[in-house]
């Protein structure tokens, strides 16, 4: 009987590396967020290419794609050729320039190829503040509501695109039919 | 060259650690004293070859040596030389070789320091050390070697070191803290070592207790540093997020706090032997847990700077193998041991179990609100996040009772106690407690809620209750007060001086926590904010070159009454090479207040987003670790453990194995 006494702590051990060695099959990228399934955020902010068009919620109705972007982040560099193929297979992206310059954003795009319908400048990470931003580069899927209905944290790449994303893409698309 | 020498010396090195896991526990198995005599050379050249291994990485990162993988990753040659030799565990390669060096080193430390071990003893402590570094070792070789090569083709230059980790903090902290990790595995092995023997009785916890003490010290240092690094550098003027890697390291600091008591118990009264030896293990397993969280990608977090699920498989495979194999043990050894002692009713043996029970729970209460995130992921249900309000929300209570007890405990008698005779002491303490506390909190002039009054009075009630007893006892020599004081042992003086780090940590936290002002305004040069009876004035940005970054630095007076009481001058600095930006707050730091000032973005105009914190107190939070660690120094350096007890051991010994 002792000997059950004293294997308690073991038993609660083998439970807890149960757990553990599960958790390591999820990717901890697939973060949360306490906007998905609810409406983007209001917001009011200047397009990258002219200062003096404003752009609101109201002009984010899907299916699109909101990708939030920066020169100064490496991965969104490795992301971007994925989004330029997207973009010509008819996806519609727009960009969320996020805590950036204006004149280094135009000259990334310029030399990268410019995969996005329009480009909200979010100089002061306002949006970015409001989605609940974890760190660039991030996706939105939004519907036709203009509800967020997924959310992709990191890069998006041909795996993720392949094997998760295009079906909630595709679900988007549908469902505006 | 050098690398490979570098890769090579950690193979021999684990090499020599599969001899030292080997021979020493057959030997010990077998009574074969030339096999146990194995484990003293191996563990001395072990050491020998990780410090080797350890050159010759400093050496690639000194000499910019960018075919070495690694080092591509996190140097740069613009990188200064300090941090291209910290960038060394910059990583996870790098740290994980710091890791196992530690390790050896500890290992080292144990095998010099043995001359009171039985043979039997050493053997089967450095046998158990050489089991967990033959996992380390196997772990850097096989999936996180640092010296893998990119040959042909090389990088010209180097990727940099995270500007985060360009810092003095992130020199010092992270050897501190793994010293202090790695450092619990000299009381497990011991504990592994006891039940293997059959045996944990006082002398083995006499043993015991001046390594975990030392391990516990160096994780006091190193999680004050780590608290403090997160203040200055990050720039959000927070000191702790409870963000799971701090969590980790806070963990094994609960359950080594509850373990040094336990072990003080089963030193002096021979009882709590099996809850001794679960403690030890749990410590360490929970440092091997940290280590698990921090490096699987289990968990998302600030610092996790490798996520990788081979290698948490990998992890936790070890993870099981030791603690699973070791709780094994424990259930088929412990239920044979003896108490060698009575106690009851009232007597520092409850008091002080009561103690282990509360740091348990609260150890339980961070290791929960960690790992629910995972527990709810696995089940299916959402993702949540547990933040800040469910660990502050547990723990006040948990602080503030085992503050309570920590006042009564020195002053009660080992076995039982009289309780008639302290009723008046202590209703005198809690009364002027209670008076003294209320005096203090009007006099800062602070917001009073019931768990600042609370933590205050406690506060007040351990500082009284403790320097009752510190007279009482140093008032006991004829000769008066000072031969009193010189009597006292160092271990007591020690325990007085760690109970007063915690009082002013406490008080740091409490204070901070709940008085401090932050404030975000908009300012151009010229403009002016006043926070309490500061008044901040804004002088404008200008741009300075760093060695590898460029920085906007601001500068801002501040004022008391009109007379200048400090220039700050915060700096956001953008590196070149990884193209990010940092916020290097500037700091005026002092005894009572912190004035904290930061820098965020510019809003146009040639006006900037500053930010300012007023933060009171914040100083005892990290002096107070400081305090403890010196507590925990002194206590350590007490006479008796450095006594020739050989002699009574080995009979101990002789009885037992005759029993």
């Amino acid at each position: 009987m002792k000997w059950i006494r004293f294997g308690v702590p073991l038993l609660l051990f083998v439970v807890m590396a149960a757990f553990l060695a599960k958790g390591l099959e999820n990717d901890p990228r697939h973060l949360p967020s306490a906007r998905v399934d609810q409406k983007v955020p209001e917001f009011s902010l200047p397009t990258l290419n002219d200062e003096a068009v404003l752009v609101t919620q109201q002009n984010l109705k899907g299916p699109l794609l909101l990708n939030v972007w920066a020169t100064w982040c490496p991965s969104c560099r490795v992301e971007h050729p994925m989004l330029n193929a997207l973009s010509s297979q008819g996806v519609r992206i727009v960009g969320l320039n996020y805590k950036d310059e204006r004149a280094e954003a135009l000259a990334y795009l310029e030399k990268y190829h410019n995969p996005y319908s329009m480009v909200i400048f979010d100089q002061d990470g306002d949006l970015g503040l409001d989605l609940g931003v974890y760190g660039a580069p991030e996706t939105y899927f939004i519907d036709a509501n203009g509800v967020i209905r997924h959310r992709h944290v990191g890069v998006v790449s041909d795996v993720e695109w392949e094997q998760n994303l295009s079906a909630i893409w595709r679900s988007l698309a549908e469902e505006k039919i | 060259m050098i690398p490979e020498i570098g890769h090579f010396a950690i193979i021999i090195a684990m090499v020599i650690a599969i001899v030292q896991a080997i021979l020493p526990l057959a030997g010990a198995a077998k009574r074969n004293t030339r096999w146990m005599g194995v484990a003293k050379p191996a563990a001395v050249t072990q050491f020998i070859f990780m410090c080797v291994a350890f050159i010759c990485l400093a050496y690639s990162f000194a000499t910019n040596d960018f075919t070495v993988k690694y080092v591509a990753g996190h140097s740069n040659t613009y990188l200064p030389m300090a941090f291209k030799l910290s960038a060394v565990w910059g990583g996870h390669e790098g740290s994980l070789l710091l890791w196992a060096l530690t390790l050896s080193g500890w290992t080292f430390a144990v095998a010099l320091r043995s001359q009171q071990l039985p043979q039997i003893m050493l053997a089967r402590v450095l046998g158990v050390l050489g089991l967990v570094a033959v996992g380390f070792y196997s772990f850097l070789i096989y999936t996180s070697n640092p010296f893998e090569r990119l040959l042909p083709q090389f990088p010209v230059d180097g990727a940099d070191l995270n500007p985060l980790l360009q810092d003095f903090g992130l020199i010092v902290h992270p050897p501190m803290l793994y010293m202090g990790y790695v450092g619990f595995s000299v009381v497990f092995a011991f504990a592994v070592a006891g039940l293997l023997g059959g045996r944990l009785d006082s002398a083995w916890a006499r043993w015991a207790r001046p390594w975990t003490v030392a391990s516990w010290c160096f994780l006091t240092v190193g999680i004050a540093l780590g608290s403090w690094w997160a203040y200055y550098e990050l720039g959000w003027g927070g000191w702790w997020f409870w963000d799971p890697v701090e969590n980790a390291s806070f963990m094994p600091w609960l359950s080594g706090t509850a373990l040094i008591h336990s072990l003080a118990v089963t030193d002096k009264r021979g009882v709590f032997k099996s809850w001794t030896a679960l403690l030890a293990i749990l410590t360490f397993s929970l440092s091997l847990l940290g280590t698990f969280l921090v490096r699987s990608g289990v968990l998302t977090s600030v610092h996790a700077f490798a996520s990788d699920p081979e290698r948490g498989f990998f992890i936790l495979a070890f993870l099981f193998l030791v603690i699973g194999g070791s709780l094994l043990l424990f259930a088929i050894r412990a239920p044979r041991l003896q108490t060698e002692s009575q106690y009851s009713g009232v007597s520092r043996e409850v008091l002080l179990l009561a103690n282990n029970v509360m740091l348990v729970l609260a150890t339980v209460i961070v290791l929960m609100g960690t790992l629910f995130p995972i527990f709810f992921d696995v089940l299916g249900l959402e993702k949540i996040s547990i933040g800040a309000p469910y660990f502050n929300a547990m723990f006040g209570p948990v602080v503030v009772g085992l503050l309570f007890l920590m006042g009564i405990g020195p002053l009660l008698n080992w076995k039982r106690h009289k309780i008639g005779r302290l009723i008046r002491p202590f209703i005198i303490a809690f009364m002027s407690s209670v008076i003294i506390a209320m005096i203090a909190l009007n006099l800062l002039g602070m917001s009073l809620s019931l768990w600042v009054c609370l933590a205050v009075i406690v506060a007040v009630w351990v500082v009284w209750l403790t320097l009752l007893d510190f007279y009482r006892k140093m008032n006991t020599a004829r000769q008066g007060l000072w031969a009193g004081f010189n009597r006292l042992s160092r271990s007591y003086k020690g325990m007085v001086v760690a109970h007063m780090g915690i009082v002013v940590t406490v008080v740091g936290v409490t204070i901070v926590a709940t008085q401090d002002v932050e404030k975000d305004v908009r300012m151009r040069a010229g403009d002016s904010t006043v926070v309490g009876e500061y008044e901040f004035r804004f002088r404008g940005v200008q741009e300075i070159p760093g060695p590898n970054f460029t920085a906007q630095r601001g500068q801002v007076d501040v004022y008391v009454d009109g007379s200048l009481v400090a220039q700050l001058t915060p700096e956001k600095r953008r590196y070149w090479v990884q193209r990010n930006t940092m916020t290097e707050a500037a700091i005026d730091a002092g005894f009572s207040r912190d004035l904290y000032v930061a820098l965020g973005e510019p809003l146009g105009d040639g006006s900037w987003a500053v930010r300012i914190y007023f933060k009171p107190f914040i100083r005892w939070v990290w002096g107070g670790g400081l305090i403890m660690a010196f507590g925990g120094v002194l206590a350590m350096s007490d006479r008796r453990y450095r006594l020739k007890v050989k002699k009574r051991l080995l009979s101990g010994l002789h009885a037992g194995a005759q029993a």
